[in-house]
């Protein structure tokens, strides 16, 4: 079954940049009605309330992006490739249940790839490398608050009840 | 501690939404969560409020209201640690949108962040200002973001320049602050930023010509250096798509250059060596590298004319459209539109492939084919043209055929050669996808068929030929029988007879039996009937020997429950019983419906003066000269000369006032008696119960010469318009008194709704050294869309002027209705006034704009004023 899951992903950056977010869930649900049906061969460019629309599908995903008049579809369709192509090296062979339970993830590599609608990185490795730079950060942190909190437990332990220290 | 250690976590919960099976599952499951995350917040619980947050985003995402997590964000990001603030700026960019105040709470934050110690944090922080900033914020953090332009790490000056983008978007004043930041980035080596900055050089000549010019100067044969580096550059793996170093510059250099060589002959000259290497150079068999050559092409096309590169770039285009490839196929089309306006004549070579792309399969395609094709029509091509569209019509499929029958009406009648190749494709579209048809567009065709006496007989048994085999085509049954009523004795004698016709024999009792099988079909709509109705009334007087049978089937609609129908069938009824001395002359053939008045009213406005303009002789056959109470006098020619009024125009209130849709308007005036014959459809309406016809008639004329007295036209437009339910629930046939009550409510209803109406200012809306034009405002009650203005336009100049035209432009959210003007000789120093009606369907939001354009000859010599009018009353 076709997933219009992550189209919301992409969808999001996309319509900020234009200006309108409001109706997020209605665009979805009527985009992927109008993409869904259409077949494997046809062209992955839609007119749609007078914007365009460039999809493509990886598997059961689909990635669509909302365009201006005067924007390159065929560089549009590189571009959701090279993001495609940072998330599979990201997670390893990427699939659709990775994106959804890792979807802040996601985001946080399109961030890195898009801004304000446009791309900011040519290069896989450089983005790889700043993500992965961000990921670390989090991990020190979570490090840190959990020695902390072992110091606590270790220094609790000894005056307190260990029932209460397991609450 | 850990915050991911207890409660349920973000995995569990999208496990857990996930595991529904039903959408009511879903929704408890979200209101579970919903409830702890609010309480949560309530307790201002601060270990999993970036837990919470994210789980918050999910919900989003499948389409639930999370307002109440909005102030989460902001402490969120307000906190001092990395992993909070991430997921705060993240929350931040999807919850919200730069429409929410609460936004405005942000910006401090995001401007301590922006000079944060940690890169990953000034990071974060340019992205969501990049994703949601509003002008106001755009204006507070300009400089901050103009001083990480220069910053060390190349990864924070390429999101500031992104984020630049969208700050002279939102304030375009901001403009000249980044242009120096800027081009001193273009000097960079590092891709990332590179691409940044040649975008933000893109968006800064957008917005300012000011950075056009100075980008234009200084930077053209840099950038030209740099793409011809990147062309010739070795392979980078780094960078590499499909054996081509990073495209996306290449495509956004291209983009830039097309901007800085369009109008500027030297910048175009000086990128003509690099644009053909691009052209010819790079390989157009994988996607990245015909994404490098579209955007060549585009570029070429843009930017002042060099020969040879023009056609190396229609050749591209050429091969492009041959391709297998869709996409390629798409956007090929899609330039060759944008080289229709350079080069039209090198389009016109691939007409034939272009004719084929209009029966692919696949629907993007059909759909920007068709446009290319709308616009590669001319004289020399419509004929085979259209012939090729209409074939298609056929096979085309339900929901592609509105469009392309839109297409083929709009081609047919804005290039048709010949009247008769009109009407003959008319009839073949009608007879195909009728059902697409506009009513405007039928209602052209009965004016054409009108207007071309020689062709009646020809029309009308064309048509009857049609709707003999084809019957499921509304439009078509309408104008047939629209015909048959008019010409019916025609298509029975075969009078006019062409060459090239095949002779036909049709009985009288057959052209009714046509009619009759258009009023009995269930799937004929009031329009339909009520027209059918009419032609029958028509067809007694023409075919006496069928008139006892055109009477039962007039009297089987008494009984229809359609009101309209009903008043019609007893109305018409009583013509045929009682009133035999006049039925002849109230069912005579129209007269020649005019063609310039019908187009103005198409375009939304009607000409100042036909006669003049048009050069035919425009006759008024009631004699009441065209006064400025247009709206009135609408009604006085509708049985004249407008029968097919568009539903959009003023005709309006006459349609309800004379209660069956426009049809009704084919009432006939007599010719017999034409200084009377507007005010038949009154007499229509009045013959039913006591009054005698003459009377009827001398007192219509009354009251109606007692409307056009008063000059007031607009307000007595309120007057019909406020009146006219009255008439629909009043003129039953047994009570013929609420119809005089209804005339007589003509004279004092236009004074009390002057003195009702709204005041607003008058304004002086445009003034140029000649002329002075000055609108006056009011509105009617209970309509507040609705403003009528009056235009005064005073002759400056001792000079008279001629043949003066007024004409104006609205944007889509306005509904313009222009009424002719008192004359279109205005005196030296002299006036004259216009009315029109301007609906704001935006009424409240949006205030009226209007752009205008006058017209006239002075001293014979032909002059034009144009202007926009902006300073309209706010709430108009």
């Amino acid at each position: 079954m076709a997933n219009a899951f992550d189209s919301t992903l992409l969808f999001m950056q996309s319509l900020h940049h234009k200006g309108h977010s409001l109706y997020e869930i209605q665009v979805i649900r009527e985009l992927s009605g109008l993409i869904l049906t259409r077949g494997p061969k046809l062209c992955n460019f839609v007119d749609w309330r007078g914007l365009r629309v460039v999809y493509k599908r990886y598997a059961s995903l689909y990635f669509c992006m909302c365009i201006d008049q005067d924007d390159n579809e065929l560089e549009i369709l590189e571009i959701i490739h090279h993001y495609v192509e940072v998330l599979d090296r990201y997670f390893g062979s990427v699939c659709e249940l990775d994106l959804i339970y890792n979807f802040h993830k996601a985001y946080f590599i399109l961030d890195e790839l898009l801004l304000a609608g446009e791309l900011q990185e040519s290069s896989k490795k450089t983005v790889a490398r700043l993500v992965a730079g961000q990921d670390s950060l989090v991990e020190t942190a979570k490090e840190q608050a959990s020695a902390i909190s072992n110091i606590i437990a270790h220094a609790t332990k000894k005056v307190m009840n260990p029932l209460a220290i397991a609450f | 501690m850990n915050p991911f250690s207890s409660g349920t976590r973000l995995r569990d919960m999208i496990r857990a939404i996930r595991s529904c099976k039903t959408a009511a599952e879903e929704r408890a499951v979200v209101r579970k969560e919903c409830a702890a995350i609010r309480a949560a917040i309530s307790e201002n619980d601060q270990d999993y409020r970036h837990r919470n947050l994210a789980k918050l985003m999910f919900i989003h995402m499948l389409g639930y209201p999370t307002h109440f997590g909005q102030m989460e964000c902001l402490k969120l990001i307000a906190s001092s640690g990395f992993p909070e603030k991430r997921i705060g700026y993240l929350a931040l960019m999807l919850l919200l949108d730069e429409r929410q105040e609460v936004l405005m709470l942000v910006t401090n934050s995001l401007k301590q962040d922006l000079n944060h110690s940690n890169q990953y944090i000034i990071g974060l922080a340019l992205c969501a200002l990049g994703n949601i900033c509003s002008a106001e914020m755009a204006r507070d953090l300009a400089p901050e973001v103009e001083r990480l332009l220069q910053f060390r790490d190349p990864n924070i000056r390429k999101k500031a320049a992104l984020c630049s983008i969208r700050i002279i978007k939102k304030v375009p004043d901001l403009a000249e602050n980044f242009i120096n930041p800027a081009a001193s980035l273009l000097r960079e080596k590092h891709h990332g930023v590179l691409i940044t900055a040649v975008q933000l050089c893109t968006d800064l000549c957008k917005v300012s010509s000011e950075a056009l010019e100075y980008f234009r100067e200084k930077c053209t044969e840099g950038l030209v250096k740099t793409l011809k580096d990147m062309a010739n550059s070795s392979y980078s793996p780094e960078y590499d798509v499909a054996g081509i170093t990073d495209p996306f510059l290449h495509i956004r250099l291209l983009k830039l250059l097309r901007i800085l060589g369009q109008g500027d002959p030297d910048a175009s000259d000086c990128m003509n060596d690099i644009l053909a290497q691009v052209a010819t150079k790079i390989e157009s068999n994988k996607n990245a590298g015909n994404a490098i050559l579209y955007e060549c092409v585009g570029t070429i096309m843009s930017i002042e004319d060099n020969g040879g590169l023009r056609v190396l770039a229609i050749n591209i285009l050429g091969r492009f459209l041959s391709n297998r490839d869709n996409n390629i196929r798409y956007v090929a089309l899609n330039m060759l539109m944008k080289a229709m306006t350079v080069d039209a004549q090198a389009v016109q070579r691939h007409r034939a492939t272009i004719l084929e792309c209009v029966k692919d399969s696949d629907a993007s395609i059909r759909k920007k084919a068709l446009d290319l094709v709308y616009l590669l029509v001319n004289e020399s091509n419509v004929k085979p043209l259209t012939k090729e569209l209409i074939g298609y019509l056929e096979a085309s499929d339900q929901e592609f055929k509105g469009v392309l029958t839109d297409k083929i009406c709009s081609l047919v009648e804005k290039f048709s050669p010949e009247k008769i190749w009109y009407i003959d494709q008319m009839l073949k579209v009608l007879s195909e996808a009728g059902s697409f048809v506009k009513d405007e567009v039928w209602h052209a065709l009965i004016v054409v068929i009108s207007n071309a006496s020689d062709l009646h007989g020809y029309s009308v048994r064309a048509l009857y030929r049609a709707s003999q085999t084809t019957t499921e085509q509304e439009s078509l049954v309408r104008v047939a029988v629209w015909c048959i009523g008019e010409y019916g004795d025609i298509l029975v004698n075969n009078v006019g007879m062409l060459d090239i016709e095949e002779p036909i024999t049709v009985t009288e009792s057959d052209a009714v039996d046509a009619v009759e099988v258009a009023i009995k079909r269930h799937t004929s709509d009031l329009t339909t009937k009520a027209m059918a109705l009419i032609a029958l009334l028509k067809l007694s007087s023409r075919f006496p020997s069928c008139s006892a049978r055109i009477k039962d089937i007039i009297l089987q609609n008494k009984q229809s429950f359609v009101l309209e129908l009903q008043q019609r069938s007893i109305e018409f009824n009583c013509i045929l019983q009682k009133h035999q001395n006049v039925r002849a002359a109230l069912v005579e053939r129209m007269p020649v419906l005019d063609e310039a008045t019908f187009s103005g009213r198409r375009a939304g406005s009607l000409p100042t003066s036909v006669s003049t303009s048009t050069g035919t002789a425009h006759n008024i056959p009631n004699g009441i000269a065209k006064p400025a109470a247009a709206p009135v006098a609408d009604l006085l020619d509708l049985s004249s000369d407008d029968a097919p009024a568009p539903s959009s125009s003023g005709g309006d209130f006459l349609q309800d006032l004379l209660g069956v849709d426009l049809s009704t308007a084919s009432a006939p005036p007599s010719a017999s008696q034409p200084p009377k014959g507007g005010t038949d459809v009154l007499l229509d309406l009045l013959s039913i119960g006591t009054s005698p016809p003459a009377q009827s008639s001398s007192s219509a004329s009354d009251i109606l010469s007692s409307i056009q007295d008063n000059t007031a036209s607009l307000a007595n437009l309120n007057g019909l318009t406020s009146l006219s339910p009255l008439s629909a629930n009043g003129n039953s046939p047994a009570s013929p008194a609420p119809v005089m009550d209804l005339l007589d409510g003509f004279g004092p209803s236009p004074q009390k709704n002057e003195e009702n109406g709204p005041a607003y200012p008058s304004l002086v809306a445009y003034e140029s050294s000649s002329l002075r034009m000055s609108f006056n405002f009011s509105k009617q009650p209970g309509n507040p869309q609705t403003t009528l203005i009056q235009a005064t336009f005073t002759n400056l100049s001792p000079n008279v002027y001629n043949d003066f035209l007024f004409q104006a432009a609205v944007p889509k959210f306005l509904q313009l209705h222009l009424d002719p003007a008192s004359s279109n000789t205005l005196p030296a120093n002299g006036s004259i006034s216009q009315s029109m009606k301007v609906t704001n369907s935006q009424h409240g939001k949006k205030s009226l704009v209007m752009r205008i354009r006058i017209a006239y000859k002075m001293n014979g010599k032909e002059v034009l004023e144009e202007g926009q009018v902006n300073n309209f009353p706010r709430d108009l």
